[in-house]
């Protein structure tokens, strides 16, 4: 289908199949149970899933394919983020020429960083997008600050031109973000008995391009180009000794990957039209790096999931509190219980950063494949007799481990 | 003049944390090969036995004194220092104003054990592993360290005074002989940094002139022949990176009270200091010194109102630009060896 095989349609099914139904997988519990809240079937949260799931696979078309380490990414969401609000202030308040903005704009800025940075490589590499980064945090933080709003963030306001919209609604609002009049907050309610299901317009664009953006994704790691790039992570000295020039080829895959960063960021701004600088800060890009290494590097399907399962469970665990500890162990004695609840203490709550920290130790230093490959290690264990798995995600891991 | 004296000046301590991390950070990288992300939480780590030690020192017990009491009548609630109790009132103040001081002394033996733990624990087992794996984990266990520290101290930065005497300016200019009140600077800073200038020395002195230094330097130059010749490189290899844990530290002690110490300030820090590391050139001990006190400068150079209205946000840029042009001209530093990390 769509000119892929077998295997890659199966992937693009699945994620299909994850993003439309995501109002119900991500609603299993009746909101009446006390396990509602372990839901994540909300309009803000699905689209934090997909959004970030656009940004690490724009990631990993970088870094799961060139090796090339970014610690920059950031920079690109953030202005794709600033980009978008402009449009919505400048021209109207539809998506469409927001997002495209915010995918040009940070695609010329990868372009440029891309440019300098990628005359050298390795850890060199690195310094130099987290310096480029940390500079354009700096800048947007004050200098810039008529464009970029400072330290407040830019935000809408009521005497914004938008020349092809409405400065301001017949009720003296601020217009929100819409496709053609389909206003992207807009939410309809499913209620079947004891659940209820939410289907959210924005969500539904983001996940739309989701889709778009993982079909672009699987094409280009199949294409010609996409096998230069792992040519070039494995060994790019005999790439240049055999008289290529490997130059363009991560130059396109940074910018490549710098437009999926603004995409997201343009639609971060579309779903929330405000943008702030802290979205450019290096945290930022780490969190990036930490999701794609999280599900798996290298592999396709990987940084979708190690963003769903990073936003899902900050999401979660940022809510657990002790009263829900209390609660969960309460069929202890109370010595023991109290024990357990002062254990799982720091590691919840405001703690979350503490157990994500673990988290990825673990993985970088046990599973350098990510999730991907822990669900394939799992996988061998019960059926034994096809040791040689087949399957894109387990060659895309023999692969990597070939390379190292 | 005096303003270029008094930029110099505010560069130095600054500068002097920048080297003496910087220091650390290109000891562990010229011996072990590793890139050491965690570094800035061990700096963070130091300043925090600052803050532990300055705790320790002022747990009270609280007692009743009858002869006084509060604006409601009752009787006043006195909390006594414990120090004051073990060693009597005189020495006991003496003491507590001294904490951060004091801390050098806890924060060696604290440093020194982090530092084992981590590189036995867990580097060890990175030296084969690429770059961007040792840069990954390392990565982790920064948050991990500085979450940790977030749980026990909180998120507010903890205020932690110097001694009362290193308290307040001095005015450095009227002492070298220029105009009076033209040029004042804090005791502290000047403290810091000649603490930074001896740390330094005593790194290199330590690395130059003794035996174990000679074959550290030697293991540097050519790890696979030194041992060969009988020595446990591997062994002398850990105690630098203990030292190197150590030197972050004491960076760490002697900063808290120019900054009050906070979960973040090791990230802070180690951005920038990677930076000055790939400024002075990797691997390089006195290209990693040299560069620290050079950017720490230009920053406070950069920050001059006069520069400011001329290049507005310069100050905040200055230092990421110098190191994207180094990095593009010189791609191994100002003083970086041939062959080291070229590409």
């Amino acid at each position: 289908m769509f000119g892929l095989d077998k295997t890659d349609t199966k992937l693009l099914l699945i994620v299909a199949v994850l993003c439309l139904f995501a109002p119900f997988i991500l609603n299993p519990f009746p909101t009446s149970s006390g396990l509602a809240q372990f839901n994540a079937g909300y309009p803000d949260l699905m689209q934090r899933f997909v959004i970030f799931g656009i940004f690490a696979v724009g990631f990993n078309i970088l870094f799961g394919l060139t090796g090339y380490l970014s610690f920059g990414h950031a920079a690109f969401l953030g202005v794709g983020s600033y980009s978008a609000v402009w449009m919505f202030k400048l021209l109207s308040m539809n998506v469409i020429p927001a997002i495209l903005l915010s995918v040009l704009l940070s695609g010329v800025f990868a372009l440029i960083i891309g440019y300098v940075s990628l005359r050298r490589s390795g850890i060199y590499f690195s310094i130099l997008t987290l310096a480029f980064a940390q500079m354009s945090f700096a800048l947007a933080y004050s200098v810039f600050t008529p464009i970029t709003g400072g330290e407040t963030g830019l935000q809408l306001a009521l005497d914004d031109p938008r020349i092809l919209g409405i400065s301001q609604t017949a009720g003296g609002n601020i217009p929100v973000p819409a496709l053609f009049g389909l206003e992207m907050r807009a939410s309809w309610d499913l209620v079947l008995g004891d659940w209820q299901f939410t289907f959210n317009a924005g969500y539904y664009l983001c996940a739309l391009i989701l889709l778009a953006a993982f079909y672009m994704a699987i094409r280009i790691f199949r294409s010609p180009f996409g096998m230069m790039l792992r040519a070039v992570k494995s060994n790019q000295q005999r790439m240049n000794y055999t008289g290529l020039n490997t130059k363009p080829y991560t130059l396109a895959a940074f910018v490549i990957s710098g437009m999926y960063a603004g995409l997201a960021g343009g639609l971060m701004a579309s779903m929330d039209p405000l943008a702030g600088a802290e979205r450019m800060q290096w945290t930022a890009s780490g969190e990036v790096v930490l999701m794609t290494i999280l599900g798996g590097a290298g592999t396709l399907i990987g940084p979708v999931l190690g963003a769903g399962f990073i936003k899902y469970f900050e999401n979660i665990f940022s809510k657990l509190n002790d009263n829900v500890l209390h609660g969960w162990f309460a069929f202890m004695p109370d010595g023991l219980e109290n024990l357990m609840v002062t254990i799982v203490h720091p590691f919840v709550g405001k703690g979350w950063h503490l157990t994500l920290g673990i988290l990825f130790m673990l993985v970088v230093i046990f599973l350098p494949g990510g999730l991907v490959e822990g669900g394939q290690r799992v996988g061998r264990l019960f059926r034994r007799r096809d040791i040689k798995s087949t399957g894109p995600e387990a060659e895309a891991a023999q692969q990597r481990n070939a390379a190292e | 003049m005096d303003a270029i004296i008094l930029q110099i000046l505010n560069g130095l301590d600054k500068g002097s944390a920048y080297a003496l991390i910087a220091l650390g950070l290109t000891l562990i990288f010229g011996t072990l090969g590793v890139v050491n992300f965690a570094h800035g939480a061990l700096f963070m780590i130091g300043a925090f036995c600052a803050v532990t030690l300055s705790r320790i020192l002022t747990l009270s017990r609280t007692t009743i004194d009858e002869t006084q009491t509060d604006f409601l009548g009752n009787p006043l609630k006195v909390e006594v220092p414990y120090a004051h109790d073990f060693f009597g009132p005189v020495v006991g103040d003496a003491l507590i104003d001294w904490a951060v001081p004091l801390a050098i002394l806890f924060s060696i033996p604290v440093m020194l054990l982090v530092g084992f733990v981590m590189e036995r624990g867990l580097i060890k087992h990175f030296y084969k592993r690429p770059h961007a794996d040792q840069i990954l984990v390392t990565f982790g266990l920064a948050i991990v360290l500085q979450e940790v520290i977030k749980y026990f101290y909180g998120a507010n930065p903890i205020p932690t005074p110097a001694p009362d005497v290193f308290r307040g300016s001095f005015d450095f200019g009227a002492m070298v002989g220029f105009e009076a009140n033209q040029i004042i600077y804090p005791y502290w800073r000047l403290v810091y940094f000649a603490f930074a200038a001896l740390i330094i020395g005593a790194v290199f002195a330590f690395l130059q002139f003794t035996t174990f230094g000679m074959v550290v330097r030697a293991g540097m130059a050519d790890r696979e022949t030194v041992g060969l010749l009988g020595i446990d490189i591997d062994r002398r290899f850990t105690i630098m990176f203990g030292i190197a844990a150590a030197v972050a530290g004491l960076a760490g002690v002697m900063y808290a009270p120019i900054n009050s110490p906070n979960y973040h300030m090791g990230m802070d820090f180690l951005v920038l200091s990677f930076v000055v590391v790939v400024v002075g050139g990797m691997g390089s001990l006195p290209g990693a010194v040299l560069a620290g006190f050079l950017l720490g400068i230009l920053e406070s150079f950069a920050s001059m109102s006069a520069v400011i209205d001329l290049i507005p946000g310069i100050n905040q840029v200055i230092i990421y630009l110098v190191a994207i042009t180094i990095l593009l001209t010189r791609p191994r530093g100002l003083m970086g060896r041939k062959g080291v990390m070229e590409d």
